[in-house]
């Protein structure tokens, strides 16, 4: 590792030496930037946080209300020993961004995770010019290709609506965090009524003290009348799949929202009815207009296919290197992307 | 196309029998009469044969896709399936192509005398028009690789909800050696009993594995043979012809011209259910059989080193007549009587029975299967009819123990289809002094939950990577069963094992505690195999 790196890759996390402050950080240290909410970047036991204002709730929700937390918005720059700081939208969920480091007129950028589409509920991903780039790549390969939002849910819409008709009920598996609230924003309510599993409900709270408008979505409790629900969408966590949980809603027809369902091997271990392919990652042609797009002489792949990204590029003309970090290990508390996180090459 | 590449989407995308059945009726209601014939060859698993190379196809695909041919080879790792990577990596576009699925076949024969060049444009051009479900079954049909998943059972169920005829009739009429170009499908929903082709064989009736024999009930009520390790087959011998077929569907008349003098020794109309076994006044291995299968032509030297008998079973037709429907106790009976008039023990053996009072009796017998060269008993219902496919109830099979040893997992790689991005495919070690020599790999016997663990064992444990083979530390520790055990001298080990697979997990165990390769060729001396000698 060189000294000189303006973020050094270290066993706790990104770490900027000259402003003492570390990036999404793995280990408990004094001070940590903050991309985003999902836990494997979020973590408890740090002494003091720096994220968007968006992700205030978020993390509040997630780390407990006693953290010691300091919000920016998007562009708002502050000063550490010299090293100008600032975020930027990455367009993954809400509140979600990217980190630019500039010290001594060299610029670096973290993305934490990022998609380039916009979703119509986070600000979109910006593009931040930069020397050097720190990009995640958990779909780094180019058999990934998202197809456009709108054509997605109404594939979505008209499975809900077919099985309505049959007299069943929906449940779309989606993490707690983004992407349940992603796929609340987009449904046809003209189908039906819209039920949450009490985790995806608890983050919809969040989401409207944020001052992000949801459409009404009605908890699933133990006294939720099962013939009420017939016909409806049940949006629930990965982690509700095969639970008892999921008895109330028999007959069933059970979909999971993941870029891993593009590849048939993945949605059939999976064992849904349905595999909607829709992630809050970048695919592979978006990794590589972002690439281009912040004009970086330098890039470090982090999680996901970290080597095969990184040779891409290398053949391209774009020196890059894959980097280990934690991010997208196993998560077993099934709100912060178990599916996604699990299956990605490892960066040995 | 479109209705097809939709029939294959839909039961791809669900595991529900009751579902794929529904569709499948659903499909047959709207099917082009052309396409119905083609649509139920594939369906029952036959495929055509390969039209372009596998090299070729990555290179076209990788050419026209502008990537590398490094990355592409990466993609399909991830995917674990050529025709879906390819799918997947070109653009999709809007299907531009409405003709049926017989008219697809009929362009997949342009490959068959097409040189090169034309192959390519050929290939191009179905790309160019199909979208990505239909270029995933056209990928599947030009690489010979086109399997869907249904058994023949749910098919068959099928047919006979459209045609209200009798599925155990159109499990019949389905087998044997029709093509899509002589199939009639208005008479195979014909509901009228129609005449079989003489070389049609009946649907064999399969056993499932019992646990506890006692819960069958009153021993008095049940007959118990030996389980035979050969090939299963039914020798027919209709209108002067005779016809060897395995369970497989194979037509194996030709493999076995020991059989042919048959004809001359069979009353006509005759269907024998049996076990071809090498035998030399004894069964031998299945190895000695495997040396016959794989061959082109069957030599003299084969037939005298490897000659075959067929244990019989069962008598499916007698003097022309179905007697499928008599109960095991008169078909045993009349078997019996047949061969002992027959008379030609050097091919035609009645599987012996072996008698038992009590559930207790037959376990004492059962473990002594391998010294009776058996991989266990059967033990089928004396009143029972022979019925159709896979069926509780009647037939059980009550297989011995395989033989099992505990060993490390030492590489790991990944899988194919639904486990094609998790490392699944592995090899284990057992030690010899202080080394770890691999002797078996293995692919099963995990539960989804283990796989996801060892899994990521690997990725997180990996030494060294040879391509898609990866090294990893020697730490966790599995018993692995296998049904027999040779020596070879083509296998670093000293010794091959038949069917290994991965019993459990032995979570307990350290890789200090797994056994020796010394253990392991213990067992050979415990296996009796008898040599030819």
């Amino acid at each position: 590792m060189k000294k000189n790196q303006l973020i050094e890759f270290t066993d706790r996390g990104l770490y900027c030496r000259q402003a003492d402050v570390y990036i999404d950080p793995w280990q408990p240290v004094d001070r940590a930037i903050i991309t985003h909410g999902h836990s494997d970047h979020a973590r408890w036991g740090m002494k003091s946080y720096l994220a968007h204002h968006d992700s205030r709730h978020i993390l509040k929700h997630r780390l407990g209300e006693d953290i010691k937390l300091q919000t920016l918005e998007y562009g708002e720059e502050i000063t550490r020993n010299g090293v100008k700081i600032s975020l930027h939208p990455a367009g993954h969920i809400t509140g979600s961004a990217q980190v630019r480091l500039e010290y001594g007129g060299e610029i670096w950028v973290f993305t934490g995770d990022y998609k380039l589409e916009d979703d119509g509920l986070c600000t979109p991903f910006e593009p931040v010019k930069c020397h050097t780039f720190i990009s995640e790549c958990t779909f780094g390969l180019p058999i990934y290709k998202w197809k456009p939002q709108a054509e997605v849910f109404k594939d979505v819409n008209n499975w809900w609506r077919e099985n309505r008709d049959a007299g069943k009920t929906c449940v779309i598996m989606g993490y707690a965090l983004g992407k349940a609230q992603r796929i609340l924003t987009n449904l046809d309510l003209s189908i039906g009524d819209v039920y949450a599993h009490g985790a995806v409900h608890a983050m919809n709270e969040v989401y409207r003290q944020s001052g992000i408008q949801l459409p009404t979505c009605k908890r699933i409790t133990v006294t939720t009348d099962r013939n009420a629900i017939r016909g409806s969408m049940v949006i629930a966590p990965p982690s509700a799949f095969g639970t008892p949980w999921m008895r109330k809603f028999a007959p069933v027809s059970v979909a999971f929202a993941s870029g891993w369902m593009a590849v048939r091997g993945a949605k059939k271990r999976k064992a849904v009815d349905k595999g909607v392919i829709l992630s809050d990652h970048a695919d592979w042609p978006e990794l590589l207009k972002a690439v281009e797009a912040t004009g970086a002489e330098k890039v470090f792949a982090t999680h996901g296919y970290t080597s095969i990204f990184a040779r891409f590029l290398n053949e391209s003309g774009i020196e890059a290197d894959e980097v280990r970090t934690d991010y997208g290990g196993d998560d077993d508390d099934g709100t912060a992307e178990p599916v996604e996180t699990a299956m990605p090459e490892p960066t040995n | 196309m479109k209705e097809f590449a939709a029939l294959f989407t839909a039961l791809d995308a669900t595991n529900k029998t009751n579902a794929k059945v529904d569709i499948l009726v659903e499909f047959f209601k709207n099917c082009l009469e052309e396409d119905k014939p083609w649509a139920l060859y594939l369906l029952l698993g036959r495929t055509f044969k390969r039209q372009v190379s596998s090299t070729q196809v990555r290179l076209w695909a990788a050419e026209i896709t502008d990537i590398p041919l490094w990355l592409f080879e990466e993609s399909y790792h991830a995917v674990g399936d050529l025709s879906e990577t390819i799918a997947l990596l070109l653009p999709d576009v809007d299907s531009q192509n409405d003709k049926p699925l017989a008219w697809w076949i009929s362009y997949l024969a342009n490959f068959k005398k097409a040189d090169e060049a034309t192959k390519k444009e050929l290939l191009l051009k179905a790309w160019s028009e199909l979208n990505q479900s239909e270029k995933l079954v056209f990928n599947k049909l030009i690489l010979g690789s086109f399997r869907i998943g249904v058994s023949h059972s749910l098919v068959t169920r099928a047919i006979s909800i459209v045609s209200g005829v009798e599925a155990s009739v159109i499990a019949h009429r389905l087998m044997g050696d029709w093509t899509p170009e002589n199939l009639d499908f208005t008479e195979l929903l014909n509901t009228e009993t129609h005449s079989i082709q003489i070389s049609q064989p009946y649907p064999f009736f399969l056993a499932y594995a019992v646990e506890n024999p006692e819960d069958l009930g009153n021993p008095d009520e049940w007959q118990a043979e030996w389980k035979w390790d050969g090939i299963r087959a039914q020798v027919i011998f209709r209108e002067g012809e005779l016809f060897v077929w395995s369970r497989g569907e194979d037509l194996l008349t030709e493999k076995f011209p020991e059989f042919h003098i048959l004809k001359e020794i069979l009353p006509p109309g005759t269907v024998l259910d049996g076990e071809i076994l090498p035998y030399i006044n004894r069964p031998l291995t299945f190895n000695v059989l495997q040396t016959r299968i794989g061959r082109k032509n069957v030599t003299a030297k084969v037939l005298k080193e490897s000659p075959v008998v067929l244990m019989c079973y069962d008598l499916l037709e007698l003097n022309g007549e179905d007697v499928r429907s008599k109960p095991l106790e008169w078909r045993r009976t009349t078997l019996e009587n047949l061969l002992k008039e027959l008379n030609h023990p050097e091919l035609l053996i009645p599987s012996p029975k072996v008698d038992f009072k009590t559930w207790d009796e037959l376990a004492a017998v059962r473990t002594t299967s391998a010294q009776n060269f058996a991989e266990g008993v059967m033990i089928k219902r004396l009143n029972s009819t022979y019925q159709v496919g896979r069926k509780r109830g009647d037939w059980w099979k009550w297989k011995i123990d395989p033989y099992s040893v505990d060993a490390v997992l030492v590489y790991a790689q990944k899988g194919h289809g639904r486990r094609a991005d998790l490392f699944t495919d592995y090899t284990f070690a057992v030690w010899k002094d202080d080394a770890l020599v691999p002797f078996a790999k293995a692919y099963s016997g995990l539960t989804d939950k283990e796989i996801r663990q060892v899994d990521n064992f690997v990725k997180t444990n990996t030494l060294e990577k040879f391509g898609p083979v990866r090294t990893v530390k020697p730490e966790l520790v599995f018993e692995i069963g296998f049904e027999g055990i040779q020596e070879s001298s083509r296998h670093k080990s000293g010794v091959a094992v038949r069917f290994p697979r991965i019993l459990r997990w032995r979570q307990d165990k350290t890789a200090e505690d797994a056994d020796t390769l010394e253990i392991v060729k213990g067992l050979l001396q415990q296996h009796i195999a008898p040599q030819n000698s």
